[in-house]
């Protein structure tokens, strides 16, 4: 995963409230390998009628939103299942960046995990911004901003998650560089706590 | 409910500290200051910490089920090894069938890949013939793989439950699945410690389930975002340890990743014997740390909420988020009436999906069936509980009953519970995810509306189209015998 530090792209609004992991992706598609692809998953239910055919009023649907690489959303978005599935929607289906005023815990990790964005803005501005939607952002991880017709908002982001948006870490590869700090711990551990390991 | 934010914290936070030995240094341990139970489970865990704040932290158990399959292919593709296979466990039961074959080739496939990769890595694996199988929240402490003072992850959100028995356990997802395969260790920031406390005894007729909705609701389903709850106050400990295990699974539906109880006596009885239980003089030097990790007197939280447990009605939810839920005796809301205009639209967007009307009563809401069972309401005291309002009586809906584990199942026959609800005209199924998440075909059809003891009435949760209303196994029992949403406490007056 390559890391990022500005996008400048299409946004597109959906202003609902507890968008969550369920909805992003139905259960059903979660059998099928990601090298298929999950961006067509991405909230299939909410923007497909019963036979399968897509909602042309579902906002993601419109032209408006087609290309569209930032997502601007109400509270509580990617709450519920911790299903990365979730976020492989998402980012096969272009986004890069979520706009909301509070996001599920660990859908924002596994969203960093991705390379995708889960920016925290106020409510009022996160309003500014759907009424500004179809609109062009500019979302900066260096600044922590996002520029666009309503003026500039800074977003809130653990420092930890923005090291690793922009340089795309692998922590795999950071933490095997710590091999003796975990030895010595579980040399330790088994010592003081030897009933932690079961027999 | 009283809440208060961000109590002083800030000379706890003394900057980059290893006292991952702190249990051999008892000195050492008692000059510092008092600690919560979140705080001495951290201490214990962390190998290391970052200049940016992130912690590496050691893991205990690793839980893996059928939807681990992402991670384990990402392993392969690096061509890495599981580094401690004696400390990972397999459970199949989000894709497993509660009765007959699995019901597609994809969801045949789903449980036969568990099989492979748990075989490839020498991992043990509790499967679909195994009489230990069943959902890995309540395989996990009922095995006594889950202990107090553990680390515990698993790529499912529910793993919060485990915390029950006073363990940091906290779901994952599948890149963060992988890097425990492969290192035994994860990278965490430190939540923010909530102290949750409930006091005074419950209504008969009141559980934890409702314990649990009614902070839901009252702070919302993000209300507990960033914090790790410790559940406190004389009526938590009153509950059985099932009903913690309760408690604790739907800390997520409230927003938090993890929620626990300190260990007491209770939970230590609870532990001694299962199967991977310490045993002798290990149970001995385990037990004293185990009950350890009691908050120490004067710890402090960052936020604080208190509950008064008479105050708890049977709960139930109305919307298509856990927050939208409702005392039984309450009516429905009306969008017009809503303090915000996207307020308004969620509400006016629930109503219309679970084809309910603004200002309705609740209770005397009619049900097409009812499903007891998932890692929130399927262990033995839920069923008995349910079995309490059934018994003698008949369901006039539909309704599947799917105990949590096989040994659950077990149990309940032993007891005769089976018979209970055999003869209310429900069905009695095997142990699996079911129809909480749908993954094995065990569906609610496009709406239809579902009495529900699960957690997530999210849209489509239970199938495409499926109204869930959640609620107690009492509640959903009543609901079986009237057909209808309704207060189960008349019906239990006079029996046990
Ligand atoms: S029972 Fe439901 S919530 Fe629990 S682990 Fe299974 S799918 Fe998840």
């Amino acid at each position: 995963m390559g890391g990022w530090t500005v996008e400048q792209g299409r946004a597109a609004a959906l202003p609902v409230e507890n968008i969550d992991t369920d909805q992003l992706i139905p259960a059903r598609f979660m059998s099928t390998p990601r090298s298929e692809g999950y961006g067509p998953f991405l909230l299939y239910d909410l923007g497909h009628d019963a036979d399968g055919r897509p909602d042309p009023n579902f906002p993601l649907n419109r032209a408006e939103a087609q290309g569209a690489s930032i997502l601007v959303t109400r509270r509580n978005f990617g709450a519920g299942s911790s299903r990365e599935a979730a976020v492989y929607a998402l980012v096969d289906a272009g986004f890069r960046v979520v706009i909301s005023p509070s996001f599920g815990d660990i859908f924002s990790s596994n969203a960093v995990n991705n390379g995708l964005l889960p920016a925290r803005l106020g409510p009022e501005e996160v309003e500014t911004l759907l009424s500004a939607c179809p609109a062009e952002l500019h979302v900066d991880l260096d600044a922590l901003t996002i520029s666009g017709p309503g003026g500039t908002h800074a977003f809130e982001l653990d420092p930890v998650w923005r090291q690793k948006l922009i340089n795309g870490w692998d922590d795999v590869d950071l933490t095997l560089a710590h091999g003796p700090e975990i030895a010595a711990f579980e040399a330790t551990r088994r010592t003081v706590a030897p009933w932690m390991w079961p027999a | 409910m009283t809440a208060t934010g961000n109590r002083s914290s800030e000379r706890r936070r003394n900057g980059p500290r290893n006292d991952a030995y702190d249990q051999t240094d008892r000195k050492m341990t008692a000059k510092m200051s008092p600690r919560t139970t979140l705080d001495k489970l951290w201490d214990s865990h962390q190998i290391l910490q970052r200049a940016d704040g992130a912690s590496l932290l050691w893991v205990d158990r690793h839980f893996v089920h059928e939807g681990s399959h992402h991670a384990f292919a990402r392993i392969a593709e690096k061509g890495m090894a599981v580094r401690h296979p004696e400390l990972t466990f397999g459970v199949a039961d989000h894709y497993v069938p509660t009765s007959g074959a699995p019901a597609t080739d994809d969801i045949a496939r789903m449980i036969r890949t568990l099989s492979e990769n748990t075989a490839r890595h020498d991992i043990r694996l509790f499967g679909t013939d195994d009489p230990r199988q069943g959902i890995v929240h309540v395989v996990g402490p009922e095995l006594g793989l889950t202990l107090p003072g553990l680390l515990i992850v698993c790529g499912d959100s529910h793993t919060a439950t485990h915390g029950a028995l006073g363990a940091y356990a906290f779901g994952i997802g599948a890149t963060e699945v992988a890097h425990v395969l492969a290192t035994q260790t994860i990278w965490q920031k430190k939540p923010k410690r909530m102290r949750l406390a409930v006091e005074g005894t419950l209504m008969d007729g009141v559980s934890a389930k409702d314990i649990a909705l009614n902070w839901i609701a009252r702070l919302g389903a993000d209300g507990g975002r960033g914090h790790a709850i410790e559940y406190a106050g004389s009526a938590i400990e009153a509950l059985s340890v099932e009903g913690r295990l309760t408690l604790c699974n739907l800390s997520i539906e409230g927003g938090a990743r993890s929620g626990m109880v300190a260990p007491d006596q209770k939970t230590l009885d609870w532990i001694k014997g299962r199967d991977f239980a310490p045993e002798g003089a290990d149970w001995d030097r385990a037990a004293e740390a185990f009950l350890s990790l009691a908050p120490d007197d004067g710890a402090e939280y960052d936020t604080e909420a208190v509950l008064d447990a008479a105050e708890i009605a049977p709960i139930v939810t109305w919307g298509t988020s856990p927050e939208e839920a409702l005392p039984i005796t309450a009516t429905l809301p009306d969008p017009s009436r809503a303090g915000s205009e996207a307020q308004a639209k969620r509400i006016a967007a629930s109503l219309d999906y679970m084809g309910l009307g603004a200002g309705r009563p609740l209770d005397g809401t009619p049900v097409d069936q009812i499903f007891i069972g998932s890692c929130t309401n399927g262990r033995i005291e839920d069923l008995r509980n349910a079995a309490a309002v059934l018994k003698g009586r008949l369901a006039i809906v539909p309704g599947m009953i799917s105990p949590g584990s096989a040994q659950v199942k077990a149990q309940a026959e032993q007891e005769g519970l089976d018979r209970i609800f055999i003869e209310a005209g429900l069905d009695w199924v095997g142990s699996g995810c079911s129809m909480c998440v749908g993954m094995n075909g065990d569906l609610v059809a496009p709406g239809k509306r579902c009495a529900s003891t699960t957690n997530r009435n999210f849209r489509g949760r239970q199938g495409k189209g499926a109204r869930t209303h959640l609620m107690s196994p009492a509640m959903a029992a009543a609901a079986a015998v009237t057909g209808t949403i309704t207060d189960v406490r008349p019906l239990l007056k006079g029996r046990a």
